[in-house]
């Protein structure tokens, strides 16, 4: 088989005593959609911001389509085609929709030293910006300034703009997170399409949306892989039922 | 009713207006004072224009803007006293000076977030008052006497009051176009996205320093040019134009005006600096009705003057 397109390697990340991430190994394969569970504490998040770059690891590495970017600064790696989604929605809250996701569509058109024409004028990036609310059914909110938008259309927001930016592999730090029911079923059919085009890292705590949608998925507990395997056989695993399932399922069920 | 037409563009053009006339009321009435005293107000609201720029739109609360007032003076004042009294060279020069400040002091203190940001652009821009103290050559504490204004040739006389409170104001009014533009081109979408939520700019792609530092060194040159402008206009240079009350001052007119906005800061430096005049006249302890009056404002008129202004519109 070809090599995975995010291939990581023995990541070790400490904040003082603790041990955040615990020699993590994780392969994703091109085209996968590959979940990340685990109960709260066990390092999801932290381990997506080493990903991306927001945090760098004490040791390890992170290659991503043959390349090690394990030191990369963030902005470089999306460049190269990674993008997240923030689990505590992350918007420009002063700006429209349409202004969040063109920003993400400029980022990834040459550098932004221009000075003087209106940027807002720009069709290219107005037509990118319009087609990724499309993609997540936002294009009618186009107008609306962020803060205005209700929790659900932030979610998906996130989700355009992390589209905006062309990624060849999309890592969404619980995109279901405070969503209701008709909303998470909105966005599990919208992942469903997406998963099609692109390959995604999905944290989540919504079992019933991990179980439907994953390829593989990897339980992380106390920053420790304990499993990684396909759903189905994720169940049956003794050591995840024992150590998240059995005691967390009452918590994670939104039925 | 149309779009444009409202309380604050209404505003805007009887201010743009009432600059632009004010020599020929000053003229026929006499009234060399008003000129002068508009004059300074000019070259202050063009200091003020280039602070928004990075505090209202950059979000970087600097807090050593008067560093480049001093730094454009200096320039000038240093060159004249030399006996280079060429415009041409003198406010290249000014821009320059200002423009490699910016540069150094950005590049460093842009390491640092929030209040850390405050005290480090503060302690350069002290640094820089001490350095000027030091320059037993050019007049050490006492200052620096100008006996000749920049000379731009036939081109236009500083001598002449008129046309050089036409200078200032065309200054002013072209550093506003500029910032107009700057703040609407990629460049400022980029700058005030990171106002906004610099962790997600850098997410979606953007080596966040370099466009910080960019719009610092942009921002300094402009104020750069007003020191450039107040040398002439006072025909000295003295350490205190870059004193630490001054940079704060800036600030104050900035928020007073409304921080973000586009002609805010030159509404705020009117408002402060007639206020500081006529409160003035009736007692040396002006600062301390002043200083109540611009607490208020900030507690209740969030957005400062341009703030209140649009809610009129509203309203």
């Amino acid at each position: 088989m070809a090599e995975p397109l995010l291939r990581v390697e023995d990541l070790v990340c400490r904040f003082g005593g603790v041990i955040a991430t615990d020699h993590v190994s994780l392969d994703v394969h091109s085209g996968e959609l590959h979940a990340i569970i685990g109960p709260n504490g066990a390092g999801k998040t932290t381990l997506i911001s080493q990903l991306t770059g927001q945090l760098m690891p004490h040791s390890g590495t992170v290659r991503f389509a043959g390349q090690d970017i394990t030191r990369l600064p963030a902005h470089r790696r999306s460049r190269l085609g990674l993008a997240r989604s923030f689990q505590i929605t992350s918007l420009l809250p002063d700006f429209t929709a349409s202004d969040n996701v063109a920003m993400a569509a400029q980022a990834h058109d040459g550098h932004s030293f221009r000075f003087w024409a209106d940027a807002r004028k720009e069709k290219g990036l107005r037509d990118a910006a319009m087609s990724a609310l499309s993609r997540v059914g936002l294009a009618h909110r186009a107008d609306a300034v962020v803060s205005e938008l209700s929790h659900g259309e932030q979610r998906e927001l996130e989700l355009a703009v992390a589209l905006a930016t062309k990624p060849q592999l999309l890592l969404l730090d619980e995109p279901m997170a405070g969503l209701g029911a008709t909303e998470s079923a909105q966005m599990v059919k919208l992942l469903q399409e997406l998963r099609r085009e692109v390959t995604i890292v999905l944290v989540e705590h919504d079992m019933n949306a991990v179980f439907a949608l994953a390829d593989r998925i990897t339980v992380l507990v106390y920053g420790r892989v304990i499993a990684c395997d396909a759903p189905a056989a994720i169940r049956q695993h003794d050591e995840v039922k024992r150590a998240y399932l059995g005691d967390q399922h009452v918590v994670t069920r939104h039925d | 009713m149309k779009a444009w037409l409202n309380a604050r563009t209404i505003i805007v053009a009887l201010v743009v207006a009432g600059l632009l006339l004010l020599p020929v009321y000053t003229t026929l009435s006499g009234n060399v004072f008003g000129l002068t005293l508009f004059t300074r107000i000019i070259i202050y609201a063009l200091a003020a224009v280039s602070l928004n720029l990075i505090m209202g739109y950059g979000g970087m609360m600097s807090f050593g803007h008067a560093a480049y007032l001093g730094i454009g003076g200096y320039a000038v004042g240093i060159l004249a006293h030399e006996g280079i009294g060429s415009g041409f060279i003198q406010w290249p020069v000014a821009l320059a000076a200002s423009a490699l400040f910016a540069l150094v002091i950005g590049a460093l203190s842009l390491r640092t977030r929030g209040v850390y940001f405050i005290m480090i652009t503060l302690a350069f821009a002290q640094m820089a008052y001490y350095v000027a103290s030091g320059l037993a050559r050019y007049g050490g504490d006492d200052g620096l006497t100008i006996y000749k204004r920049s000379d731009f040739g036939g081109l236009i006389d500083l001598s002449n009051r008129v046309q050089f409170y036409y200078l200032c104001l065309f200054c002013l009014l072209g550093g506003v176009y500029l910032v107009w533009r700057i703040v609407n081109s990629r460049f400022g979408m980029v700058v005030q996205g990171l106002r906004s939520n610099e962790r997600r700019m850098q997410a979606i792609g953007f080596p966040v320093n370099r466009y910080k530092l960019v719009c610092f060194v942009i921002s300094g040159t402009i104020c750069g040019l007003a020191g450039a402008l107040l040398a002439n206009n006072t025909d000295f240079v003295s350490p205190a134009s870059m004193y630490w009350t001054r940079s704060g001052d800036l600030m104050v007119m900035v928020i007073l005006g409304g921080m973000g906005s586009l002609f805010g800061p030159v509404l705020g430096t009117i408002a402060f600096l007639l206020l500081e005049e006529a409160l003035s006249q009736f007692t040396e302890y002006w600062a301390l009705i002043m200083g109540p009056m611009l607490l208020l404002i900030v507690l209740f008129a969030r957005g400062g003057i341009d703030g209140m202004l649009g809610r009129m519109r509203r309203g």
